[in-house]
């Protein structure tokens, strides 16, 4: 589903952030990402979702050459991905409907439809009684979990989710765990970045490493 | 089909919704543009009315044919004849010499002047009428005359015309010119404000381009917004040029009742009317899309 072949990923001024990545993740798995701040786990994400192009070697979602994607192409790939943001990435002049619909409106997906799944999402992550409220009002793991309805709205075959428990307590980070726990079951392919030792202990899933740019085995 | 439809009601709703949101600088922005199209408009309108009232002064226009003071009656008669029978001739008149000296008595007043001369200096004359309304033709007629034996001189009355119609040509150059800043300008007035719009909503397109936004449908708002916006400010211009007439007119109605002409100015025709509403959509289109291909591809999401 997603393999990287020898991935190097310098930045602009020359920082190689990631260096001769080579992994698998098949279809239907739940794969953690993990390593210190500023190890490049945000940076991998990115180069899957075609935010970032590597700099050298390949990345394959689905078959498809992310480096060699077309401008054009980019959108559908996009759309077939759950992304969830370290930073939410949420808009705030409009509601909690709103923003979970923004996917479905992209498609052009029917109105009434569209809404029903909108409904769907809201209440899978524990909000529809407040679809008409502001994001702004929410608590971080709140606007995190609406980050997570967004993401799922669209029924996404991979989920990628930079982060989706920090700085949340103990008990709000379980809550989005099973959450995703719930998305592996029904066969979504998922790979999460977290540092959350206890998460990771938690869930005996495969764990990526990253160390300065580079995978530990 | 229903689902295209519907979304592009839905970004017509959105638009209409945000120029809502800014009523002063949206009010502003169309008049400013309702200003810029009616000058040239304006201009157009009034070089037409000008036009149609010059063809409604002149008429058919004549040729005055007199003749030479020693043509006998009989060669007066046989011009008159070969003038009749010609191709082009429609009809002609024929004003005697002392007729002639009686109405240049009557209607510029200098009786007394007339009056005392000792002997009619005035000629013979035929006034002719030609079939085609074509100025070229009728030029054509005048020199043909010329040639004749027996004349004196061949006058074309619609010559002050001619020079009008000149006039008029420069006039619409003119008028085209004007058409043409402005229009930059509008394009320019749409441009900014779309690039102001591409600015504060930089979160918005970068999330729509994060979830899989095509660059369609993140255009396509503000696209319609400078439709709209062109469109809205090409209904103004048509609202300052048809008050602007009407209040043309009311004066207009006092000159008019001293020439004892019921000349009054008219707006533009249905045709030019939409032709006016079209161009100025097109042109706010046409600001976003420069605009949008200008901005939009700065935003790209880290
Ligand atoms: N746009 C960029 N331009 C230059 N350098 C960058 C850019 N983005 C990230 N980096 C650098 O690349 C390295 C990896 O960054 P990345 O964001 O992937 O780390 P991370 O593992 O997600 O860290 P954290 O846990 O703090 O989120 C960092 O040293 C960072 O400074
Ligand atoms: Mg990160």
């Amino acid at each position: 589903m997603i393999r990287f072949n020898q991935v190097y990923k310098r930045y602009p001024g020359g920082y190689a952030a990631l260096k001769n990545l080579s992994f698998d993740i098949a279809e239907g798995e739940m794969a953690f990402l993990t390593g210190h701040s500023g190890a490049g786990k945000s940076t991998l994400l990115k180069l899957i979702a075609a935010i970032e192009r590597p700099s050298s070697g390949s990345v394959l979602v689905n078959g498809q050459n992310i480096g060699a994607l077309k401008l054009g192409a980019v959108p559908y790939l996009r759309r077939n991905l759950g992304l969830i943001f370290q930073d939410h990435k949420l808009l705030f002049d409009r509601n909690l409907f709103d923003n979970v619909m923004l996917p479905l409106q992209i498609v052009g997906f029917d109105h009434r439809e569209s809404a029903r799944r909108v409904r769907a999402a809201l209440d899978k992550v524990g909000l529809l009684k407040r679809e008409k409220a502001n994001p702004i009002s929410l608590s971080g793991g709140e606007q995190q979990r609406l980050c997570i309805a967004r993401a799922i709205v669209n029924r996404p075959t991979i989920l990628l989710a930079d982060e989706p428990t920090g700085n949340l307590d103990a008990e709000s980070a379980n809550d989005i765990m099973d959450i995703f726990k719930s998305f592996h079951q029904v066969g979504v392919t998922l790979l999460i970045s977290t540092h959350d030792e206890s998460v990771l202990r938690q869930y005996q899933s495969r764990t990526l490493t990253l160390k300065q740019g580079e995978l530990q085995s | 089909m229903k689902g295209w439809l519907f979304q592009h009601i839905k970004v017509m709703q959105f638009t209409l919704r945000r120029l809502r949101t800014t009523p002063v600088a949206s009010l502003l922005n169309i008049v400013v543009i309702g200003i810029a199209l009616s000058l040239p408009t304006g201009g157009y309108i009034l070089l037409q009315n000008v036009q149609q009232l010059s063809r409604q002064l002149v008429g058919t226009p004549q040729i005055s044919v007199f003749l030479s003071m020693n043509a006998s009656q009989d060669e007066i008669a046989a011009i008159g004849k070969q003038l009749q029978q010609h191709p082009v001739v429609a009809r002609i008149e024929f004003v005697p010499r002392e007729q002639a000296l009686q109405q240049l008595q009557k209607s510029t007043g200098l009786s007394d002047v007339v009056g005392g001369l000792s002997q009619n200096p005035l000629p013979h004359a035929y006034i002719v009428y030609p079939k085609t309304s074509d100025a070229r033709e009728q030029e054509k007629l005048r020199d043909e005359l010329r040639t004749w034996p027996r004349l004196e001189h061949v006058q074309l009355d619609s010559e002050w015309a001619r020079k009008l119609d000149a006039l008029l040509k420069f006039g619409r150059l003119a008028v085209l010119i004007l058409a043409a800043l402005l229009s930059f300008a509008l394009i320019a007035i749409t441009f900014n404000t779309i690039r102001l719009q591409i600015l504060t909503q930089r979160d918005e397109i970068e999330v729509a381009k994060l979830i899989g936004a095509s660059n369609g449908f993140i255009r396509r708002p503000f696209l319609y917004f400078g439709l709209v916006q062109g469109l809205l400010g090409g209904a103004a211009a048509w609202l300052i040029i048809a008050i602007s007439l009407a209040l043309l007119n009311i004066s207009l109605a006092d000159m008019a009742q001293l020439y004892a002409s019921n000349f009054s100015l008219h707006h533009l025709s249905i045709g030019d009317s939409l032709t006016l509403l079209v161009f100025s959509a097109y042109l706010g289109w046409l600001g976003a899309l420069l605009s949008v291909a200008q901005h939009l591809w700065q935003i790209e999401p880290r």
